[in-house]
């Protein structure tokens, strides 16, 4: 897939979240990771501590920057204070792209602190696209924007999830964090196939690939992001690899936090379909090429 | 319905307090079914109705409101046991909703809150609300700004008119319980916290903490972070006149005035209180410029 703006991180590897638990695991040990991730608004404060130890990491590792309440979505405008630190941060990390979700969260100054999923309108197209452009502008740096879990559906939907992600990312001319558990998740909770949904990406638009795990309850299945990645959503990974080619990877574990070594193990597994990836693109790169008559 | 429409339809839905037994309620206030409100925007499916695929949402809204304040206000939490605590914080988030994009601003009004309903906390309501206001002094304190302080040659240039500014981060708090010993009971216990994941499905549970007997005590406290790290530190009345003084914005003479009105205390032990108090808060980098602040 040639290299552009969206999909330039194809040496990034994987990466794990930063989290405050494996710490004390990361300065007194060093380890080799290929990159971190952070939540955005986790630093986006005055000073203090946080801060102090961001900039350790900054040091030392690739840090890329994950937001959790821009709100794309919202039918309001966007928070100026919220783009304003938002912007300070990205100036200190220097990340190469920020992501955040497709998703709205506040109305009318109040906020949800919840990912909810937006109703699959032409008109939700033009107004979360015309908030990714802004912030897009504001912060001059690529944004991704990644596909949310839900458990709901709306009556107003004209279109296919996968089908609004695409119009979305056309409007806004943005890349895409491709969240394969959330696909995952949503296609069980929704009854569609999560194949069709990755095959519809358009590859040469995905930044980045968050894998995680989720739990089943009786009727519906929820992104805890406690558990290991399950089977189905690593098959669902190495299909999209196969189809977008090396990208850069984040395993998300953020409740139950096990050790760093068990995080960083479980993200590692995420090589082996790299690397087949990376090889089957070397094969055809290596093909002889047709004479032509 | 619009996009603004079905987000304030939503939001209102999402954000409607639970039952006792942290389900969704069967209707709104005027006895309108919330099946129905439920089913006017999001579809069913073949496993869960309208009603149960909102359900997801309001609950997950609550225990994740209440998670955030919990974590701010341990102490509070193990002073007033689970139950009042839980009954505090429902309260308190009822009249007071998230309006900030971070959840680290949604117990700032706690306190005041806490000092307007006493009946919350029975007769450890004073004690409660002395509690209250040292934990929030401590988030203040742990991200607050630091401004460049004054150095020794900037302090020898002070007169009575000089107006000095204080650190961002110092809180100064006037109690009636020596709660410092209290917070710091539960504090030793309590991990760090960070913003990770939406999906709150079930309250967290907090240990039991053995707390020391508290004796009404008139206690001053400067709140502050030194090297990154938050201490408590007590003072003497007078030194918390003076810095409350200068923190309004009087002069320096005003300041010691202040400190100082009806004091029995000789001029020789005034001139040792000042000089004392000078020197330990310029050895804390207390102090700044006014006109920066």
């Amino acid at each position: 897939m040639p290299a552009n703006r969206f999909n330039n991180f194809t040496d990034y590897g994987v990466g794990i979240g930063l989290r405050v638990p494996h710490y004390e695991h990361i300065f007194s040990k060093k380890p080799v990771v290929d990159w971190f991730e952070i939540i955005s608004e986790n630093y986006m404060i005055d000073d203090g501590r946080p801060l102090r130890l961001l900039d350790q990491i900054l040091d030392q590792y690739r840090v890329v920057q994950h937001g959790v309440s821009m709100y794309f979505g919202s039918a309001q405008e966007l928070n100026p204070d919220h783009l304003r630190r938002i912007k300070e941060l990205t100036r200190r990390t220097k990340t190469p792209w920020l992501s955040d979700h497709l998703c709205w969260g506040s109305v009318d100054g109040r906020y949800t602190h919840d990912l909810l999923p937006l109703p699959y309108t032409f008109e939700a197209v033009r107004t979360t696209a015309e908030r990714i452009r802004q912030v897009q502008d504001t912060l001059e740096i690529p944004v991704a924007v990644e596909n949310v879990s839900s458990y709901a559906e709306y009556h107003e939907s004209e279109m296919t999830e996968w089908e609004f992600l695409n119009e979305v990312i056309h409007a806004a001319d943005c890349g895409i964090l491709l969240d394969v558990n959330n696909i995952y998740v949503s296609s069980q909770n929704h009854s569609f196939d999560p194949a069709v949904y990755v095959d519809a990406v358009p590859a040469e638009r995905v930044a980045q690939i968050h894998i995680a795990g989720h739990s089943k309850f009786e009727k519906y299945i929820l992104d805890t992001h406690d558990h290991p990645v399950l089977d189905p959503v690593w098959a669902l990974y190495a299909r999209a690899i196969d189809r977008i080619g090396p990208t850069a990877t984040l395993l998300e574990w953020d409740d139950n936090i096990p050790s760093f070594d068990e995080v960083h193990n479980e993200a590692l597994k995420a090589n082996k379909y790299l690397k087949a990836a990376a090889d089957k693109i070397a094969a055809a790169a290596n093909q002889p090429e047709e004479v032509l008559a | 319905m619009n996009l603004l429409e079905l987000q304030r339809r939503m939001a209102e839905d999402v954000r409607r307090p639970l039952t006792d037994d942290f389900d969704m309620q069967q209707s709104t206030e005027d006895g309108t079914p919330l099946s129905d409100l439920a089913g006017s925007y999001i579809k069913p499916n073949d496993r869960l109705s309208s009603f149960e695929r909102l359900e997801i949402y309001n609950r997950q809204y609550w225990f994740r409101v209440i998670g955030a304040v919990s974590e701010d206000y341990p102490a509070l939490n193990a002073l007033l046991g689970e139950k009042r605590f839980d009954a505090l914080v429902l309260a308190y988030l009822r009249e007071n909703p998230s309006v900030s994009w971070t959840l680290r601003d949604l117990g700032k009004k706690l306190p005041a809150w806490l000092s307007e309903h006493p009946t919350f906390a029975g007769r450890r309501h004073q004690l409660a609300a002395d509690v209250a206001a040292l934990e929030w002094a401590y988030v203040d304190a742990f991200d607050g700004l630091k401004l460049p302080p004054l150095n020794a040659e900037d302090l020898q240039g002070l007169g009575p008119d000089t107006r000095l500014a204080l650190q961002p981060h110092l809180q100064l708090l006037q109690l009636r319980y020596p709660v410092d010993e209290l917070v710091l009971a539960v504090r030793r216990d309590a991990p760090e916290t960070e913003i990770v994941s939406n999906a709150s499905m079930q309250r967290k549970q907090v240990e039991r903490i053995s707390l020391p007997t508290m004796k009404r005590e008139a206690v001053y406290l400067a709140v502050h972070r030194y090297d990154d790290i938050v201490y408590y530190r007590r003072i003497d009345r007078e030194a918390f006149t003076m810095l409350t003084s200068l923190r309004d914005g009087g002069t320096l003479a005003e300041a010691l005035g202040t400190a100082f009105h009806r004091s029995r205390l000789s001029a020789e032990k005034q001139a040792e209180k000042i000089q004392s108090t000078f020197a330990h808060a310029a050895e804390l980098g207390w102090f700044c410029r006014a006109d920066k602040h």
